[in-house]
């Protein structure tokens, strides 16, 4: 058998799999369409958050980013993970207490006015709409790469798969099939490492692989920094970013992972306020098996790729590189025709090129490993990114249906329109998802520091304070929401799209980059909010009972 | 339930909070990032301190702070009697 039929049969498997659990789920009322019905266990929901967060981007894309980042590939790591700790304790247990169904129907009960709701409303389905273009193009990319299907069909067969389980099956539906796309991804992800940190290292876990010596005696990343400095790179353990700049998007990361309202609303679905502090801790454990493999994968790919072409003969090279380069994924240039392979630092001399996606689909072909492995990697790359586009999708419907729908246009609907309103939204916003994933916006890449930047700067502050302080009002909330996005976005949008060119550490403010700024805008908001919300009059008394109300799990 | 109870449950909340969250603060922007090239020339095996810290070691106090947060607050619950 071989790797295509092999693909085949794994992830026409797990398709199969995912459509029986959205026929079993089905969503039979608003609440279960909304929240699962409000009783997912706290293993389940932490296994399903896990999955609604760990994107194509983390699962494909971040171990090669590390790989060629080095150090600075820190900020992914801790700002993916250190959100959750803010979020298991800041906001995870007063929101499942506040008890409905949405992040803008926080922010407009606490803040008790349309403007504010409207304001998160938007922000939303910005971000979801942002994010969720990026899933559906990984769909079709691993389709074509591994099935040999054009990306047009890839997007749709995903498509039909997503509609399947959104459509019908709501949160409900989703939560269950997430638990077992969380296990097929991290089953995907962790065989190959595990063959490759014993190939390398003889140690069967990869977090100990990474720190220990290969098989001449030297430690990895020791040798990894030799290799860099010898070929004139800089070197892989040390920062080549400013501390201010790895500061800032660190923290834009964080912040930003914990206002993301997908994220957030996995919280209301557990039925006890203890059950959502417990499922944040098992979400973050069940997401750092990869977050703290991914760096040992990085190093352990970096390593094998410099020893594997550096110098060596075009000819000799083994057939993986050739398959790749086939893809356009890796380009190679012999400057000096010499039929060597100069992979230096040196822009002028240096001839291959390598795409950072390689690193992890092509890791076990340059590893000999089994074909099923490979079909295996395939699996979990489509479980990534469905799981998190349905997540983001269910977002999109939520917030049309309940916040717009229910909540403002026509709050005399009835339970049986509104969830046929839902799943109408629901369905929409998969074709529209589907229709950026085949012709993907060219901004897509950029428009990723947005979503981050956007949730850090708007939707955290406003719940932080909306939980912790009494006094902060609506004019205050709406004030900082609008001024903290306004001014993270231009600052985007400046940089990323009017001057490209100029987007330079020497022209940002203090040496903050766009994908840090949404940092700065998080605290201009905090600032924003603090001062006029003491400008104006104290919230009404029930708002303020509420906020109390929401302190206390009883 | 006495306002004072509630007080006191939400004062101890808070200051749980603060040390935690100045933990998570410490280990993440401080070991992996502010004083990282301190930290550096300590090795711990193969890893240099503070890129152990930055890529590996932060996520792990990480998941050791919600598990004890959720264990402090749980025990707080009771004692205060506003567990579910």
């Amino acid at each position: 058998m071989n790797v295509q039929i092999w693909t085949y049969i794994i992830v026409g498997f797990t398709f199969a799999l995912y459509i029986g659990i959205a026929i079993w789920s089905r969503a039979g009322s608003t609440k279960d369409f909304y929240v699962a019905g409000g009783d997912v266990s706290p293993l389940a929901n932490g296994m399903a958050t896990a999955a609604d967060w760990m994107s194509a981007a983390s699962f494909i894309s971040m171990a090669g980013l590390i790989s060629f980042m080095g150090y600075d590939g820190a900020v992914y790591l801790l700002g993916w993970t250190g959100g959750y700790v803010l979020l298991a304790l800041l906001l995870a247990p007063y929101l499942r207490k506040f008890g409905k169904f949405t992040v803008p129907d926080f922010v407009g009960d606490r803040y008790y006015s349309q403007t504010a709701r409207s304001v998160a409303v938007f922000c939303a389905i910005f971000v979801s709409f942002t994010y969720v273009a990026g899933q559906m193009r990984g769909v079709g990319v691993v389709f074509s790469r591994f099935l040999e299907v054009d990306v047009t069909s890839g997007v749709i067969i995903g498509m039909i798969i997503v509609f399947f389980y959104a459509v019908l099956g709501g949160m409900k539906g989703i939560t269950y099939t997430q638990v077992a796309q969380y296990c097929v991804l991290i089953f995907a992800f962790m065989v190959p490492a595990i063959f490759i940190s014993i190939m390398m290292t003889g140690h069967p876990i990869p977090q100990l692989g990474f720190g220990s010596t290969l098989g001449d005696g030297t430690y990895l990343l020791d040798k990894l920094d030799g290799l860099h400095e010898e070929l004139g790179f800089a070197a892989y353990t040390i920062s080549k970013k400013s501390t201010i700049d790895i500061f800032f998007i660190t923290a834009a990361l964080m912040v930003g992972t914990a206002g993301l309202p997908h994220v957030i609303v996995r919280f209301f679905t557990v039925p006890k306020v203890r059950d959502a502090r417990i499922s944040g801790g098992y979400a973050l454990v069940l997401i750092a098996i990869l977050y703290t493999t991914a760096p040992a994968i990085a190093a352990f790919a970096r390593t094998n790729l410099i020893n594997t072409v550096s110098n060596k003969e075009y000819k000799t090279l083994p057939d993986w590189f050739g398959k790749w380069e086939e893809t356009g994924l890796i380009q190679f240039d012999d400057k000096n025709k010499d039929g060597l392979v100069q992979y230096v630092g040196d822009v002028e001399k240096n001839e291959l090129i390598i795409d950072r996606d390689i690193m992890v689909l092509a890791n076990p072909e340059i590893a000999n490993l089994p074909d099923w492995v490979i079909a295996l990697v395939a699996a979990g790359g489509l479980a990534a990114a469905l799981s998190t586009a349905a997540g983001l999708l269910l977002v999109i419907s939520t917030s049309i249906a309940h916040d717009l729908v229910k909540k403002q246009i026509n709050p005399d609907i009835s339970e049986k329109g509104e969830l046929l309103v839902a799943r109408c939204a629901a369905a929409v916003a998969v074709i529209v998802a589907g229709i950026f994933g085949v012709y993907p916006p060219g901004f897509v890449a950029q428009v990723v520091a947005f979503a981050f930047g956007l949730a850090a700067s708007s939707f955290f502050p406003a719940i932080i304070m909306g939980i912790f302080s009494k006094r902060i009002n609506r004019e205050g909330a709406v004030a900082g929401m609008v001024i903290g996005m306004l001014f993270t976005a231009s600052y985007i949008v400046f940089f990323k799209f009017i001057s490209a060119e100029l987007n330079t550490a020497e022209n940002w403010w203090f040496g903050i980059s766009p994908e840090g700024i949404g940092t700065l805008g998080m605290i201009i908001n905090f600032l924003v909010s603090g001062i006029i919300s003491h400008l104006s009059p104290a919230p009404p008394q029930e708002v303020q009972e509420m906020v109390e109300n929401i302190r206390y799990p009883n | 339930m006495s306002d004072k109870n509630h007080q006191s449950y939400w004062n101890k909340n808070l200051k749980y909070l603060a040390i935690l969250l100045s933990i998570w603060f410490l280990v993440s922007y401080g070991c992996g990032i502010l004083f990282v090239n301190q930290l550096n020339e300590i090795r711990m095996g193969g890893f240099k301190l503070g890129f152990w810290f930055a890529q590996q070691g932060a996520i792990y106090f990480f998941i050791a702070i919600i598990f004890i947060y959720v264990y402090l607050m749980n025990k707080l619950d009771k004692a205060h009697g506003v567990d579910e």
